[in-house]
Formats: structure tokens, C-alpha cells, sequence
């Protein structure tokens, strides 16, 4: 493949994703009624691709992803992208800083990036004077929305790591990673093997 | 190089941040005829086929899980449902008598059938292709639009009764707009012993409850009646009609405290339709019919 065309594969395999998730997301999970609420894949999706490709990547889809999710439930444009710019963004954020190898850091972040949608958008919501009392069952379906989203991130998370991870760039700090726990990127490159043993003799 | 990056970052971070508030300013301050909700409406025309298509794909996947949601749910209410269905035994028995007391006056006073008609108001099946999961919105989206007959406005019902309105129309898919929506209003009456009118609002952040407000202080309203459309015409202007043909069933009276009543004139209203399990719905495409209206004899 051209130089061209593998930087494309990433942005082309990106953008597939987001769209397949706004679809899917708005044609039948949000049909799917699990403890009175219906999860939402779109900030699972978001923090996945973050936590994958870095902050500046899961901004950009957050701000994508939220403007077809706006668009296509013909709602307030803006609203969704704004929340979900600083998931991506912090998403990739925390990869680029603190690059937690932890299994479970998908399922925690999917859990804080539904909290931050569900309380945003009520913000927003408040902020644009929709006449709403904060009740107890917007606290509710909030909370619920967070537990079967958290549930359902890890699974998200391996989805979109499969699909993505065969252009993703290989990252030379986990490359640096995996040759301290390994002892060394291969045994050819080992200083002792290359130069066979040491002769004291000299000495 | 570093501090370029960094910098490269924050701009492109502001830029995204800044568009976001661009088009929501723009958006919430425009009419629903701008170009905006033009540029909205034309993609979403552009997604309807694939959301319909999609739809169809998944709906086996939806619909197993809502079977095993609603075998739950089910089981939590049959003991609620089989006190219901008892009293709904009695009620249909009032209500067989009625019908034919009710017979015989039409025949007498020529009322046009009431909603039961609901084919003199060129009713055309939708299917629900997308929904809007949180509580903010509550719109949903349906596969038939102005090609099939579908007007802005045109009321919606569903299994049980009133589901909301059409806000926005395009050739193949229409947005309803529930009745749980803060925007929604429409006049009521509760079928009390004199059936008391009343304007049904939503109370916005709760899909389950609706209020009917402006009710007389002293309306002898209790739990369970039910609230149906008012379709009320001003005989001096035929242009102010009500947008719903009278008799849609809206809800039951769910609670009807006295106290609240003569102090804020409202009273809360459980919907009569399931507007988060809906799947198939009826748009009302002529919901005003030149209908042969009730009249009394002159002198």
C-alpha cells in the first residue's frame, strides 16, 4: 500500500466507525429498553477512539460524532458536540500522559463519559431555560444510563480496538513498554548475544 | 517543537469548542425555516433510508431484548393488571349501555362518529425508524413523510391513544413530537360528571406524568377518570380550531388531591399510550373533516 494510503486507512476506518455507531445507536439500541433505559454507545465510542488515537483525534470525533447524533435526532445542534469534545479530548489526554494499561480503564472512563453527557446535557438544558425541575427520575434514568453503559464498555472498547488497531501507528512507548517486560526486543539485539562473551583475560 | 504541538493542540481544541458554540447559538436563535434546519432537515432526509433499512436489519436484536424486557416488566404487574382488568369489566359494562343511549341520541342529533371513526380522518400507519434515548427531546422519528400525505402539525395517536404531533415533515420521514415534550400543549377534557375542560401540559423531565392545568377550582375530579381530546371550534372564526379531533384518549387521572386542585387548578394525568415502547403509530393526516356537527333545533 502507498504511503497515501495507509495515513487514509486510519481517518477512513475512524469515520466508519462514528457513523455505524450513530446508526446503530439511533435504529435500535435506543429501542432496547434495559432497566427502563436505553444505553448509549456514542460517548463509549468516543472515549474508545481517544483513548486509542490521542486527544486531538477524539476531539475532532467528538465534535463529529455529536453533530450527527444532533442531526440526526433533529435536535439543538452543538449541544451533543460540545459534551463530547472534552470526552474525546480527556480520553486521549490520559493516554498521552499517563498511558494506563490497566484493563478496566475503558470501563471507568466509559462510566465518567456517561455521567459527564447525562449531567451536561442537563446543564445545557437548564442553561438554554428549558422549564424542567430537576427531578428525581432525570437523576434516575441518568444513574441507570451510567451502570448499563458501564457495562457495556468494555465490549465497545474491543470492538472498536479491533477495527482500528490493524492502521494504528505503533506507539514507540509501548514498544519501549514491551521490551522492558519482555528483557529486550529480540534476542539478535541483545548487546551480550551480539557481542558473545566478554573476555576478562585482558584485564 | 514541543511547545508547537501544544500549541497546534489548543487551537484546534478552541476551534472545535468555538464551532460548537457557533452553531449552537445559531440554531437555538433561528426560525424552523433557516437555512440551519434546512441543512437538518436535508440530512436527515439523506440518513432516513439507511435508518429505515437499518431498522428492518435490527429490528430481530431489539425485539429480543424487549422480550426479555417485558417479560419483567410483566411479571412485576400482573397483580396491578388483574385489579385493572376487573375494573375495566365493570367500566365496559357502563359503557356498552352508554353506547347504546349513546346510538340513539346520534341518530337524533346526526353527531358525526367520534374517534372511533379514526378512518374519516385518513389515518396512515408510520413505523417509529429513530427515537431520542434521554428525557430531554422526546421526539421520535417515523418513515412516512409529505409523499404519503403527512402536514405539519398532524396529530399522531398510537395503541391507547394520543402519542403528540408532527413538527417537522420531510418527502419520507416525519418528527413527532410526544406529548411529553415541553413545547406540547393541547385542550382537554376530563370525563368527570361534567366533563371538565382543562389544557394538557407535560410535567417536562417526567415521560411518565402529564398535568391538565386551568381546570375549574371546584371540578369533582378523582382518580382513574379518564382525559380525552377537546377538539373544540369557535363557531364565529372557523380558522381557531383545536390541531386534535375530539375523543382521542389521553391518559388516566393518577392523582386528583383536592387541595391541589382548588389551589392550582391541575391535576396529574398517567399518558395512555407507552411512548417509550411505541413501534408503530397513526398520523392523522385530515383531522378536520367537514364533519356534520352537533346542533340544536331552532327555537
Amino acid at each position: 500500500m502507498s504511503v497515501e494510503g495507509a495515513s487514509l486507512r486510519l481517518p477512513l476506518r475512524i469515520a466508519i466507525v462514528a457513523l455505524i455507531a450513530v446508526v446503530i445507536q439511533e435504529t435500535a439500541i435506543s429501542q432496547i429498553s434495559i432497566f427502563g433505559v436505553s444505553a448509549d454507545i456514542t460517548p463509549l465510542v468516543v472515549v474508545s477512539i481517544g483513548l486509542l488515537c490521542g486527544s486531538l483525534t477524539g476531539a475532532i470525533v467528538g465534535f463529529a460524532m455529536g453533530l450527527c447524533v444532533d442531526l440526526t435526532l433533529v435536535q439543538t445542534l452543538g449541544i451533543t458536540s460540545l459534551l463530547y469534545i472534552p470526552i474525546g479530548y480527556w480520553s486521549g489526554r490520559l493516554r498521552e500522559l499517563r498511558d494506563p494499561s490497566h484493563g478496566l480503564v475503558p470501563l471507568a472512563l466509559g462510566a465518567a463519559a456517561t455521567a459527564v453527557t447525562g449531567l451536561g446535557m442537563a446543564i445545557i438544558q437548564f442553561l438554554l431555560g428549558v422549564d424542567a425541575p430537576v427531578s428525581l427520575l432525570l437523576l434516575q434514568q441518568i444513574f441507570m444510563t451510567v451502570l448499563v453503559n458501564t457495562l457495556i464498555a468494555l465490549p465497545v472498547y474491543e470492538i472498536v480496538r479491533r477495527i482500528l488497531h490493524p492502521a494504528l501507528p505503533e506507539d514507540p512507548r509501548r514498544r519501549r513498554r514491551r521490551a522492558y517486560t519482555t528483557g529486550g526486543l529480540s534476542p539478535l539485539q541483545r548487546p551480550s548475544d551480539r557481542l558473545g562473551p566478554i573476555s576478562r583475560s585482558g584485564r | 517543537m514541543r511547545d508547537k504541538q501544544v500549541r497546534r493542540r489548543r487551537t484546534i481544541l478552541g476551534l472545535l469548542v468555538g464551532a460548537s458554540l457557533i452553531l449552537l447559538t445559531a440554531y437555538f436563535g433561528e426560525s424552523p425555516s433557516s437555512p440551519l434546519h434546512a441543512v437538518q432537515r436535508g440530512i436527515v432526509e439523506v440518513l432516513s433510508p439507511i435508518q429505515t433499512g437499518a431498522s428492518k436489519v435490527l429490528s430481530p436484536v431489539g425485539d429480543i431484548a424487549g422480550w426479555f424486557s417485558s417479560t419483567f416488566r410483566a411479571k412485576s404487574q400482573v397483580s396491578r393488571l388483574t385489579r385493572e382488568n376487573q375494573r375495566l369489566t365493570r367500566l365496559l359494562d357502563q359503557a356498552q349501555y352508554a353506547e347504546l343511549q349513546n346510538q340513539q341520541l346520534r341518530g337524533l342529533v346526526k353527531l358525526d362518529a367520534g374517534i372511533g371513526a379514526v378512518n374519516s380522518y385518513s389515518p396512515v400507519a408510520a413505523n417509529v425508524i429513530g427515537r431520542d434515548p434521554g428525557l430531554w427531546f422526546q421526539t421520535i422519528e417515523v418513515d412516512k413523510g409529505s409523499s404519503d400525505g403527512v402536514h405539519l402539525r398532524d396529530p399522531v395517536v398510537g395503541p391507547g391513544g394520543l402519542v403528540g404531533d408532527v413538527s417537522q415533515v420531510g418527502p419520507n420521514f416525519s418528527i413527532v413530537t410526544e406529548l411529553t415534550n415541553d413545547k406540547f400543549a393541547a385542550s382537554v377534557l376530563v370525563e368527570d360528571a361534567k366533563g371538565d375542560p382543562g389544557v394538557l401540559v407535560p410535567a417536562v423531565g417526567n415521560p411518565d406524568q402529564l398535568l391538565v392545568t386551568s381546570l375549574p377550582p371546584h371540578a369533582q375530579i378523582s382518580y382513574g377518570q379518564e382525559v380525552v381530546t377537546a377538539g373544540f371550534k369557535d363557531a364565529t372564526n372557523p380558522a381557531l380550531h383545536s390541531l386534535y379531533p375530539p375523543g382521542i384518549p389521553v391518559g388516566q387521572v393518577s392523582n386528583a388531591n383536592q387541595n391541589t386542585l382548588i389551589n392550582s387548578q391541575q391535576v396529574q394525568v398517567t399518558p395512555a399510550v407507552d411512548l417509550r415502547h411505541l413501534s408503530v403509530v397513526q398520523i392523522l393526516t385530515r383531522p378536520n373533516p367537514s364533519t356534520e356537527r352537533a346542533q340544536l333545533p331552532a327555537g
